[in-house]
């Protein structure tokens, strides 16, 4: 089961307390944009096989949004930030390097 | 390849001692280059390698696959059959696969044990109620025999159910009578011999690392035993299709997720029907080892783990053990899970893909066992002659043009 620290609460909360909500810092898309950039706004995804990013909510809890940086191979966890940031802090990227040098998720990248 | 018959049992009992049986496939290694290669040695590519040689004569074919045949969400499923879809392109496509499980026995000259026993999914609110009717009268337009049926047929039918559950009573159901269940292995196992037998190379343990292009076109894949070079590339990897994607050079609008399933202990017949419960989340059926076969739910979040999460499963039999109470004293023997890929509409792409002779065959989700034979007969036309009615309503560009084909709405099916 995975369990996350919120970072708005402090709690540590488990899978059951969590609302999952899908990819994380996708460029939103609206009115007057191409059909190409509404269309990969909408449904397409990165699915990374490793390193990934992901909104949850604390639903059983704060009720808060914050985002998870995570391995989707082995589910650990590198760590939660609130969800108020265009990009992940600077410490999830060096503990993300440590642990996966080379990573790269969108346009995001660590170094090797 | 030998043909398997009464008499070839009879021949090998009382004349070789049993050492007269052929392997069923050759386990091969790759030539430099193949008229169509497909990745992923599951359900779906072995069913294309086959319907491309058995109904367009292309047999310079190679299917290569990372781990072992029908290893991945072909051996994983609950192994359900059924073609009660409300959508026309998907009734059209399941609704020919189940069809072609009827004569894949005697077509593959090997036993699937397709069992046509009936599907039942059960009605327990009013809208499923209104739903199912629906669904009864789109089958009955789009030629697929279901029929709506009151409680009363569904308790002859299934006599262990209990029909005034605490929460939702059983107020009807629509009933498939003429889908059922088949031996998952077998149809991998199937496919792959007749493959063989037409010359076709299975290559294991050929994990793509690369797919090179010429220009705009594929020229072939890296593998980890060596380039392989071909004409036309099919991917049918299932959860793995973003990492094919990806290194095609083009994304996807699908997601993996892991789906569960486990099994019980063994016991005696006590069913003989697939039941699914899909307001309260459950669906089982009886194998022929009299073990009972429980599909449970996908996680809410992209993951490769192969097992899901505990708590599904502690969901899944709370509510088999509302519509079953026989079933809280079963053991529950294994669990696993499988990745599974999902699309925004929860519906398939086989499709042509922007590099010129890559074509693509994922997003079955939840749902794919039942395909196998229709979506290989579609994939196989489309990729040997560029255009197929099955899939024409499949393409990967209805997603831009909002085209959806709206199965996980229309329905609620848990596929």
């Amino acid at each position: 089961m995975l369990i996350f620290n919120c970072p708005h609460c402090g709690v540590a909360a488990e899978e059951t307390e969590l609302s999952g909500g899908g990819e994380a810092h996708l460029k939103r898309f609206g009115p007057g944009c191409s059909d190409a950039d509404f269309e990969g706004y909408l449904f397409t995804r990165e699915n990374p096989k490793g390193v990934h990013f992901e909104r949850w909510r604390h639903a059983f809890g704060c009720g808060k949004w914050f985002i998870a940086a995570r391995d989707t191979v082995t589910l650990e966890v590198f760590g939660t930030y609130p969800a108020q940031t265009s990009e992940p802090p600077r410490e999830i990227f060096d503990r993300i390097s440590e642990k996966r040098p080379g990573w790269s998720w969108c346009n995001l990248s660590g170094e090797a | 390849m030998k043909r398997y018959s009464a008499f070839a049992i009879v021949r090998e009992a009382l004349m070789n001692d049993h050492k007269g049986w052929e392997r069923a496939w050759r386990n091969a290694q790759p030539k430099k280059r193949y008229d169509v290669v497909i990745v992923g040695a599951g359900g779906h590519g072995l069913a294309t390698a086959y319907y491309l040689g058995k109904n367009f004569g292309i047999t310079n074919v190679a299917v290569i696959e990372k781990g072992w045949l029908g290893g991945g969400n072909t051996g994983r499923n609950t192994t359900i059959i059924r073609s009660n879809y409300l959508q026309d392109a998907s009734a059209a496509i399941y609704e020919k696969a189940r069809s072609l499980y009827e004569t894949m026995s005697q077509d593959l000259n090997y036993n699937v044990m397709f069992s046509p026993r009936g599907v039942m999914m059960l009605a327990q609110t009013e809208h499923e109620v209104r739903g199912y009717q629906r669904t009864a009268h789109a089958n009955a337009l789009q030629g697929v025999q279901t029929e709506f049926i009151s409680p009363r047929r569904v308790k002859d039918i299934v006599p262990i159910i209990n029909l005034d559950g605490p929460r939702y009573p059983v107020l009807g159901a629509l009933w498939q009578e003429r889908g059922g269940t088949a031996r998952h292995d077998a149809v991998a196992w199937g496919y792959a011999r007749a493959c063989s037998a037409m010359g076709m190379d299975i290559i294991q343990q050929c994990e793509v690392t690369g797919v090179t292009r010429d220009g705009a076109r594929v020229s072939g894949v890296d593998t980890s035993k060596g380039h392989i070079a071909c004409e036309k590339l099919g991917i049918v990897v299932a959860g793995h299709s973003g990492e094919l994607a990806r290194m095609a050079g083009f994304r996807l609008p699908v997601e993996s997720a892991p789906l569960q399933a486990l099994v019980s202990e063994p016991i005696k017949p006590v069913m003989d029907c697939v039941v699914m419960a899909n307001t309260v989340h459950g669906y089982m059926s009886q194998s022929d080892k009299g073990e009972m076969v429980i599909g449970g739910g996908t996680d809410s979040y992209n993951a490769f783990t192969q097992r899901g999460s505990f708590h599904h499963i502690e969901h899944t039999v709370a509510a088999l053990i509302e519509t079953f109470p026989m079933v809280s004293r079963l053991k529950m023997l294994r669990q696993w899970g499988g990745i599974v890929d999902m699309t925004g509409d929860r519906s398939p792409i086989l499709s042509r893909t922007p590099v010129d002779g890559i074509f693509i065959n994922c997003g079955w989700g939840t749902g794919g066992f039942k395909a196998i034979p229709g979506s290989g007969w579609g994939f196989a036309e489309l990729m040997a002659t560029g255009k197929s009615a099955l899939c024409a309503e499949f393409g990967m560009d209805r997603f831009a043009k909002g085209r959806f084909i709206d199965e996980s709405v229309a329905a609620g099916v848990a596929h």
